[in-house]
């Protein structure tokens, strides 16, 4: 799809069209769709988790680069997201091993 | 101190949205982390299986998203000085991200009908709480859109203050985005 | 010449033009008086918990008030001083030595105090009721559960925290945005001062660390108010998810404490020994691995809790890994002094008192760092030592190096050298014979948080020790605050520059203009009032311009807008300490709190920064 700016008011960063727009959110419903289909057909039930983080990681990537503009930003904005995701994706990933993992006991009566 | 060159080129209130929104990252992380955490932990149900709705909850993802859509069309219209476009689309997110809340107080209403509170099970204290915030979320950036639309309606919306629907814009999409990892989360992955 | 063309005072304006100034420097004065004053209220309460262990079976305080006495001294002096302290030195200096006129949001800067004084004035309100909290400063659950706190305190602990927290972020979103987006042409990250360097990497801390706290207290408020049970462990739940939030949080908090004095030290100490930083870059790299690795290292505080053998050692090898970043800025500071012309002032005592004092106390914490070693050194004496060494001989004596150094910028007048030098001596000494026999106490086997011990411990004279070492450093905070009285009354002018230092604060007045600058400084060195007055050294790279930033002219020679007072911000802040303070009275108060925290925030917003002509300076300023 062509992404040359429709607006001159953005700082000449280059900008999405409103045909990107509408195309990304056709592809966020598609996926969405998927998602559902994925937890309701049986047979993928066996990757069914690391399918669902890949097709919601692609649903947070599309909203962030295009309708939150960071693919046509300056990098800073870019760094200044993506420590808080690591930092907050590093706490979930360690308490979810120290919990079910690692847990030395069986969850307590 | 306006309009004042800054280091980056990048204005100060959506430099300070970006920073604000890497810190919800931790605020919703430490929310999912429980969530997680505490996941299969309940010695009494409803559980998740017996009572998550995943058609319904489809249909208010679907719709969340496509208020980012409008989102993004209100701020292109706002950027056009195209008032009319502007205030359709406006409207357009309000009235999703409120349709988005109904489901949202359907659901808890259906469940807390089902026997599933906040004091019940760990399943309704993780699930109420982070829901909840996120909702409460969603509320606020509701009234915000609403505040704009009234500017707007007012003729204090001209291009020149663009930015003002640029950072709630920013603000609403990272609320879509939180909901994508806990439709993911809390629903899917069971 | 107009009176607008004059030099302003900076402090004139009469009582009410403090609340509702929105002026970097004056709310940094703001969140340094207050912490000051809460430094007495935390001080008195340690005083108290002395004397009670003074000796054995001691009637000073009851158990009930003892165990008040620690929670409130822990809380007051994290949240009520350490922490405005370094506020203080931020919102004072940081735009000055970026070269800009003030914060990104000078509105928010100023909801971020009010918002921490109404936070503080609910926690000690819990003691004038006689209810303060009672389950330690980092308040464990299950004690701080319904069940076995039915009191109020842990209610006002929780909801004062919570009030506090949101200043701190809306700090944190202010300095970043701020450090990355105001500074001066041509000063490039690596160009900026170390005390702005530390400033950028302490707000980031606080964006990440504390929404860990904020959540774990919301469970607590939950669990609390709304019968919830996300720390009962009958319910399935268990005590161990607070304690993994709040570390969270608090591991990351210790450097939020001690970065800030680190950030100080690499200032004084070139300014002291008359040459450059050593090694600036691998100070500031130093830095950000710091704060990087102390995210990975939260359940060394939780080695005694049984989380099993691998997060043990993974714990373990992380927090041995955060010493190396920390030796190297030690070695840096200390090769900074080597062959340098060392001037001795206050300031430079203080500096060289906290690296010192903070080996010491990385020493001891180095032993943590081993779970082995640990499970006989936790929850012992041992570990007040250690994080007395770290807080007092670290952060302490690094802001009182910040306040040595800055107060005549602050102030326009010079603290007195011999108060300042008897003052470190009486604390030096003091802060040694309280804290260092309890690291022979905790090997002893005495645990923390007793309020009493029986007499055949043998732990009766090192206590007694410390005791004695506690009023000792009581003395030398009164030396200080006498000076600080004189100082302000009869104190020597300092002049721009007293220090003949290196960076943009110095070019100001003392104290500075309202509008900090007249002409924005354009900057090619790290230090670019140096290069200034002495031209290039072997330091500066040969590719700098021979010019360096000169000294602010007297008067602006172009209008100068300012932001404008508001009272919103204060009124956004009594609105919401009203609202969670209103949780502990009824839902009639809570919403009246919300009432007037939406019309504050809500007139905020509508209401433009700059009125014009109000405040404005320079030739074409309105009369």
């Amino acid at each position: 799809m062509s992404t040359e700016p429709t607006s001159t008011e953005h700082a000449g960063q280059g900008h999405a069209s409103r045909a990107t727009y509408w195309m990304v959110a056709l592809i966020l419903g598609i996926v969405t769709l998927l998602e559902v289909a994925v937890f309701y057909v049986p047979l993928l039930h066996a990757v069914i988790v690391p399918m669902l983080l890949v097709l919601s990681a692609f649903k947070f990537a599309l909203v962030a680069a295009f309708f939150m503009h960071l693919k046509y930003d300056k990098p800073v904005l870019s760094m200044v997201f993506a420590i808080g995701l690591l930092v907050a994706v590093f706490i979930i990933l360690a308490l979810y091993l120290l919990f079910h993992v690692l847990a030395r006991t069986p969850p307590a009566a | 101190m306006t309009a004042h060159a800054t280091t980056y080129g990048i204005p100060h209130r959506k430099m300070a949205m970006w920073v604000f929104i890497g810190s919800e990252c931790m605020f919703f992380g430490s929310l999912i982390a429980t969530y997680l955490a505490y996941e299969g932990r309940s010695l009494t149900g409803p559980y998740p299986s017996e009572i998550l709705n995943i058609p319904v909850t489809s249909v208010s993802t679907f719709v969340l998203l496509m208020s980012s859509l409008a989102m993004v069309l209100a701020l292109d219209a706002v950027q056009r000085a195209d008032r009319r476009q502007s205030a359709l689309w406006l409207l357009g997110v309000m009235l999703l991200g409120a349709t988005f809340l109904g489901f949202q107080v359907f659901e808890f209403t259906h469940f807390y009908g089902e026997g599933l509170s906040l004091e019940q099970n760990l399943f309704g204290a993780t699930f109420f709480v982070l829901t909840g915030f996120h909702g409460a979320h969603v509320t606020v950036g509701v009234i915000w859109m609403t505040t704009l639309l009234v500017l707007l309606l007012l003729g204090k919306l001209p291009p020149e203050r663009s930015l003002d629907v640029e950072v709630a814009g920013l603000y609403w999409h990272f609320v879509d985005v939180v909901w994508i990892v806990i439709f993911t989360v809390v629903y899917l992955i069971q | 010449m107009t009176a607008r063309a004059e030099h302003h005072s900076l402090y004139g304006g009469g009582p009410l033009s403090w609340l509702t100034t929105v002026d970097h420097k004056r709310i940094g004065v703001l969140y340094g008086v207050t912490a000051l004053l809460y430094f007495v209220v935390g001080g008195f309460e340690a005083i108290l918990i002395r004397l009670q262990l003074a000796s054995p079976e001691s009637t000073v305080l009851g158990a009930e008030s003892f165990n008040q006495m620690f929670t409130m001294h822990g809380t007051t002096m994290v949240f009520l001083v350490l922490m405005p302290l370094a506020a203080a030195l931020f919102n004072f200096m940081v735009p000055l030595m970026i070269g800009a006129r003030d914060v990104a949001f000078p509105r928010l800067n100023a909801f971020s105090y009010w918002t921490f004084l109404f936070g503080s004035i609910l926690l000690n309100l819990s003691l004038f009721i006689g209810q303060a909290p009672d389950a330690g400063w980092f308040g464990y659950a299950n004690l701080t559960s319904k069940q076995f706190s039915p009191g109020m305190g842990i209610d006002f602990w929780v909801l004062s925290l919570l009030v506090m927290g949101v200043a701190s972020l809306a700090a944190g979103v202010n300095f970043v945005v701020t450090i990355l987006n105001m500074r001066a042409p041509g000063m490039s990250l690596m160009r900026m001062p170390l005390f702005v360097w530390m400033a950028l990497i302490v707000q980031i801390l606080i964006l990440l660390a504390f929404p860990a706290i904020t959540v774990g207290l919301v469970f607590l408020l939950f669990d609390r108010f709304f019968g919830t049970h996300f720390y009962i462990p009958a319910a399935g739940a268990t005590p161990l998810l607070w304690q993994h939030l709040f570390w969270i949080f608090g591991h990351p908090e210790v450097y939020i404490l001690i970065l800030p004095s680190f950030g100080i030290v690499s200032e004084v100490l070139p300014s002291f020994a008359r040459k450059p930083l050593f090694g600036a870059p691998f100070v500031i790299f130093s830095g950000i691995l710091i704060a990087f690795l102390g995210f990975g290292v939260w359940s060394h505080h939780m080695f005694a809790s049984g989380l099993g053998p691998v997060p043990d050692t993974a714990f373990s090898l992380a927090t041995m890994l955060i010493a190396i970043p920390t030796g190297v800025k030690i070695f840096n500071w200390i090769a900074t002094l080597w062959n340098g012309h060392i001037v001795y002032r206050t300031p430079l005592y203080f500096a060289v008192g906290m690296v010192a004092l903070f080996i010491i106390g990385g020493l001891s914490g180095i032993m943590h760092s081993s779970p082995p070693i640990d499970l006989q050194q936790t929850d012992t004496y041992f570990v007040v030592a250690h994080l007395h060494y770290v807080f007092f001989g670290g952060t302490v004596f690094g802001l009182f190096a910040g306040i040595y150094y800055w107060w005549p910028k602050i102030t326009g007048r010079l603290l007195g050298e011999r108060l300042g030098t008897l003052h470190f001596w009486l604390m030096m000494v003091g802060m040694n014979l309280t804290f260092f026999p309890m690291h022979f106490l905790g090997m002893d086997g005495m645990p923390r948080r007793i309020y009493t011990y029986a007499p055949d411990m043998g732990w009766d004279d090192w206590n007694l020790a410390a005791t004695v070492g506690a009023f000792v450093i009581a003395l030398s905070v009164l030396v200080f605050y006498v000076n600080a009285v004189k100082s302000a009354r009869s104190g020597a002018p300092a002049g721009p520059d007293p220090w003949d230092a290196a960076t943009l604060e110095w070019t100001t007045s003392s104290p500075p203009p309202e509008y900090n600058f007249a002409i924005t400084p354009v900057v090619n060195s790290a230090r670019p009032f140096w290069l200034h007055k002495y031209g290039p050294t072997r330091a500066i790279s040969t590719r700098t311009r021979e010019e360096g930033t000169p000294p602010q002219p007297d008067a602006p020679v172009e209008t100068i807008d300012l932001p404008s007072p508001s009272w919103w911000p204060l009124v956004a802040s009594a609105g919401l300490g009203i609202l969670m303070g209103g949780a502990l009275v009824g839902l009639g108060v809570v919403l009246l709190g919300a009432a007037i925290l939406v019309v504050g925030v809500f007139a905020w917003a509508l209401q433009p920064l700059e009125r014009p002509g109000h405040p404005a300076f320079g030739p074409g300023a309105p009369a």
